[in-house]
């Protein structure tokens, strides 16, 4: 059973210079209790796939698609509903906790307005859920540091409040953007330890840049580049037997395996290479990748990849 | 040579988006207008402005062509003296912006360049004329001093100048840790020669936005000073001054408040929004919020 | 936070230094000798032999340092000497006068903030639309229409032509009749300033990350922008109320004078052209240490109000 399912979503924004193609055609789904990786340099549209999702994006955006969770496209229903379903049924976790939590409300308030929200307890239970929270994030004395403000806690424990916000309502699928970046190594392995904890029953969409936290994560990824996906398996599948050149190239970037980078530049979002998006950058490149777009194809079963010579 | 030329493209720069600022070409707009009205008041005015006519005593304006815009209580032509008033209330602003630029600039570049004991001494002063209230402290010099406009430009000059060396050594200190001011030092250049070659031209653009809004309050205030009997002394046709004496009628002959009022605000808000647009456009750290 | 207050307090004693020096110098500012100056009233000149009696009274005939120290002791206990006029102590005056300024004062930033917040939000909410625009345009009259212009106007609309209120004055004691004017006149200029600030501080509110973690949790757009963007962008908006005050007062110079208003402003004013020497170096001095206390009042209300300068402060 699947907890979420993306249909051909489209997410652009139109501005003076151009569209800018943020989510081009995405399709995938996150079957319940999985965590599913989405991996991408920064820029390639994977923190817009996540607001769209959530529909917190801009008015200017334009969405076409299908988001599919519970029976319902959430791209359909109203303002109201959509509001029962963030923080309830699909929590966020946005990336940089140092600014994602709102400097002048305490921590434990902020905590407990989802809970008060959607359960309906009163403030004094609300709180004690959040120091409960707290706790199970691993904060230690909760209840006296829920009366702190953000500004006093270190990055990792911002992370750790964000991911306890995130659980307040017990969600049945959590987005995490990028819950480990500018965390140091130490703290980093805390909060990989933490997240694969608290998701254990829950599905999870992670997004990040970071291959590396991906395998410690998830149970399949996709790799997306310049607003699409082009490849998409079980990680055991994508560590052992990437088809995608980039894939390949983003593996060989990991420490462990040389930490060889992907040459050029991602391409603007608004003025993409004609053919394969990835061609300028391919050393495989032939003259059909500079004509053609190539399609998602299943080379075998659950393993997608968007590539002419990905079996030759 | 080209240092120069990549300055003077940045000028160019600025005034294009001048252009596209359509705030700031307003203000600037209705400051060139006045501005000739200014000089050209001897051709333009149909009458002496301080002509007395007791005769034609407090005429409606549009009434009568000899007097378009009507006369006082001693049947002085209101368009004369409003034009003539143009005159003073630039005339005011230039010189106080003008001395005020010149102290504070200075001050402003010694206290950040130097730092040290003329720093300390230059900032307490500037921090504690900014911890007091301009317009009373104005009143009561300009008071004290004696009445006339000589009193208020001192008194305005002895308030306005701190905000020009507040921002002047804010910039120095900005400039002096940049590279090319590093190593024009490590050449050997004298003071004297980097302040004028690399601090000055740097300076220029803040120190413009403080005088233009620095314009804009100084004649506000010179107004307001006259206003209440301390500035200009009859028979000179101080916007200001001419409110104060008109508002007496203000029963029989509204104009006398209403145009000289009016005058102000048209010359006080053109610098105002030419201040705000110059600082839109030249603050470099001031992003356009979308 | 005691420390704190402390510390700025001291850090004060340059500015009230300053003070005490400008106030006392202000009677050499005016041409002629001080003695002679201080016993100048609207007759005239008073006989010399009065004139000498008071500069030995006064200590005018020590040295110029000698004369600070002892006019600084006799203000610091509560001696700003006599008023020429009445005769009576110029802190009697300074103190009713006082009571006037503060009243109007208050209902002004009262009237003041009740406009200008509401329109600053509804500014940012409604960015570049018509509401926006004309807010915004009525901003840039407001900062730069003369108050007294404004005042004499708004008295010849609802004074002279509606007779909805009284022209000017005072009244039984400061009624709302007699304030309205007066204060809308003063209030109008800081509600401009207000107004832009509250716009531009909601809007960079409403565009932080911590806006997108509230809407993820569910909260509706009106808590999103009534409690959690509203809470953040307040701060600078309440640190300018604290310059409101000053602004108001310097303004209270003028439409006092306008109104008829007895306060501070006005009494400086009348002492000015009463040539009571003594009274405006009493209102000169009141009115900069007050403007002083002001500051420092709003420095630590500040650190109250955003917990992360509280902390910097620990």
């Amino acid at each position: 059973m699947s907890s979420l399912e993306i249909l051909d979503l489209k997410t652009h924004f139109p501005t003076p210079d151009g569209i800018v193609r943020a989510v081009d055609t995405i399709t995938l789904s996150i079957r319940a209790r999985e965590t599913f990786g989405l991996v991408g340099e920064t820029g390639c549209g994977k923190t817009v796939l996540g607001l769209t999702i959530m529909r917190l994006l801009p008015p200017t955006a334009t969405v076409e698609g299908k988001v599919m969770c519970a029976g319902r496209n959430l791209l359909e229903v109203n303002e109201a509903e959509m509001r029962k379903v963030r923080g309830e049924e699909i929590a966020m976790i946005l990336q940089n906790p140092t600014t994602s939590l709102n400097p002048v409300m305490r921590v434990g308030a902020q905590i407990a307005e989802a809970i008060q929200l959607h359960q309906g307890l009163n403030k004094r239970d609300a709180k004690e859920k959040a120091i409960e929270m707290l706790d199970a994030v691993k904060i230690p004395s909760p209840s006296g540091r829920a009366n702190e403000y953000p500004h006093e806690f270190s990055g990792g424990m911002k992370q750790r409040v964000m991911i306890a916000m995130g659980l307040a309502c017990d969600p049945s699928l959590i987005i995490a953007d990028e819950p480990t970046k500018g965390l140091d190594v130490t703290i980093k392995a805390q909060i990989i330890e933490l997240i694969k904890k608290v998701t254990e029953k829950k599905a999870m969409l992670l997004i990040t840049h970071d291959l590396g936290v991906a395998r410690e994560l998830c149970d399949r990824i996709a790799l997306m580049y310049a607003g699409e996906l082009v490849e998409y398996a079980t990680l055991r599948e994508i560590f052992e037997d990437p088809l995608h050149p980039y894939t390949r190239g983003f593996l060989g970037s990991l420490p462990d395996r040389g930490l060889v980078p992907i040459p050029g530049m991602t391409p603007s979002l608004i003025d993409l290479p004609e053919g394969c998006r990835f061609h300028p950058r391919c050393e495989y490149a032939t003259d059909v990748c500079r004509q053609k777009h190539p399609e998602m194809i299943e080379v075998e079963g659950g393993h997608f990849v968007r590539c002419f010579h990905a079996r030759s | 040579m080209k240092r120069h030329d990549k300055h003077n493209s940045r000028v160019m720069g600025a005034v294009a988006r001048v252009r596209e600022s359509r705030s700031a070409m307003l203000g600037l707009t209705i400051i060139v207008l006045l501005v000739l009205m200014a000089i050209f008041a001897p051709h333009l005015s149909p009458n002496d402005p301080t002509d007395v006519r007791l005769g034609d005593r407090l005429i409606s304006p549009f009434t009568e062509s000899k007097y378009p815009l009507g006369t006082d209580h001693l049947g002085r032509c209101v368009l004369s003296r409003l034009l003539y008033g143009a005159r003073i209330s630039l005339a005011v602003g230039i010189t106080v912006v003008g001395i005020s630029t010149v102290i504070g600039v200075t001050l402003g570049v010694v206290s950040g360049y130097y730092g040290g004991i003329s720093d300390s001494v230059i900032m307490r002063f500037v921090d504690a004329t900014l911890s007091l209230p301009s317009i009373f402290l104005a009143v009561v010099i300009a008071g004290m001093l004696g009445r006339g406009l000589a009193s208020v430009m001192i008194a305005l000059v002895a308030i306005e100048w701190t905000s020009y060396a507040r921002v002047t050594r804010g910039s120095v200190l900005s400039l002096k840790e940049k590279e090319f001011v590093e190593s024009a030092r490590s050449l050997g250049a004298r003071d004297s020669y980097i302040m004028a070659r690399h601090i000055l031209p740097n300076i220029i653009a803040p120190v413009i936005v403080v005088a233009t809004i620095g314009m804009a309050y100084v004649i506000l205030a010179a107004a307001a000073l006259s206003f209440l009997g301390f500035g200009a002394q009859p028979p000179t046709p101080e916007w200001g001054a001419m409110l104060n004496a008109g508002r007496v009628y203000m029963r029989t002959a509204p104009y006398l408040t209403i145009l000289p009022g009016f005058a102000i605000m048209l010359l006080v808000i053109a610098f105002n929004l030419l201040g705000d647009g110059l600082r839109d456009i030249l603050d470099p750290r001031r992003v356009v919020v979308e | 936070m005691i420390d704190y207050i402390l510390k700025r307090i001291l850090q004060l004693i340059p500015a009230l230094l300053l003070v005490s020096v400008v106030s006392f110098s202000i009677i050499y500012f005016a041409p002629g000798d001080p003695a002679e100056t201080l016993c100048t009233g609207p007759d005239g000149s008073a006989n010399p032999k009065s004139v000498e009696e008071f500069r030995i009274k006064m200590g005018l005939d020590k040295p110029l340092h000698t004369q600070y120290l002892i006019w600084l002791n006799n203000v610091l206990h509560g001696d700003f000497g006599y008023s020429y006029q009445s005769e009576n102590p110029v802190f009697d005056h300074i103190k009713k006068a006082f009571g006037a300024t503060f009243k109007l004062s208050v209902v002004s930033l009262i009237i003041s903030l009740a406009i200008s917040i509401p329109l600053g939000i509804i500014s940012a909410i409604k960015q570049n639309s018509p509401v926006d625009v004309a807010c915004m345009v009525g901003a840039s009259l407001g900062v730069s229409m003369p108050n007294f212009w404004l005042g004499l106007l708004l008295m010849l609309l609802f004074g002279v032509y509606l007779h909805w209120l009284p022209v000017a004055g005072y009244g039984d004691g400061g009624d709302l009749e007699h304030i309205l004017l007066p204060a809308i006149t003063l209030g109008t200029g800081s509600a401009a300033i207000t107004a832009r600030l509250m716009r531009s501080s909601m809007l960079e509110a409403l565009g932080q990350d911590y806006i997108q973690t509230a809407r993820a949790k569910g909260v509706s757009e009106r808590i999103v922008i009534g409690k959690h963007a509203l809470k953040n962008a307040l701060i600078p908006v309440v640190t300018m109320v604290g310059l409101n005050f000053g602004y108001l007062l310097n303004g209270s110079i003028v439409v006092e004078t306008i109104f008829g208003w007895p306060g501070i402003g006005r009494l400086t004013v009348d002492s000015i052209n009463m040539r009571d020497y003594m009274m405006v170096q009493g209102c000169i001095l009141f009115v900069a240490v007050l403007f002083v206390a002001i500051n420092l009042l709003v420095d630590i209300s500040y650190r109250y109000i955003d917990p992360r300068i509280h902390y910097e402060a620990a």
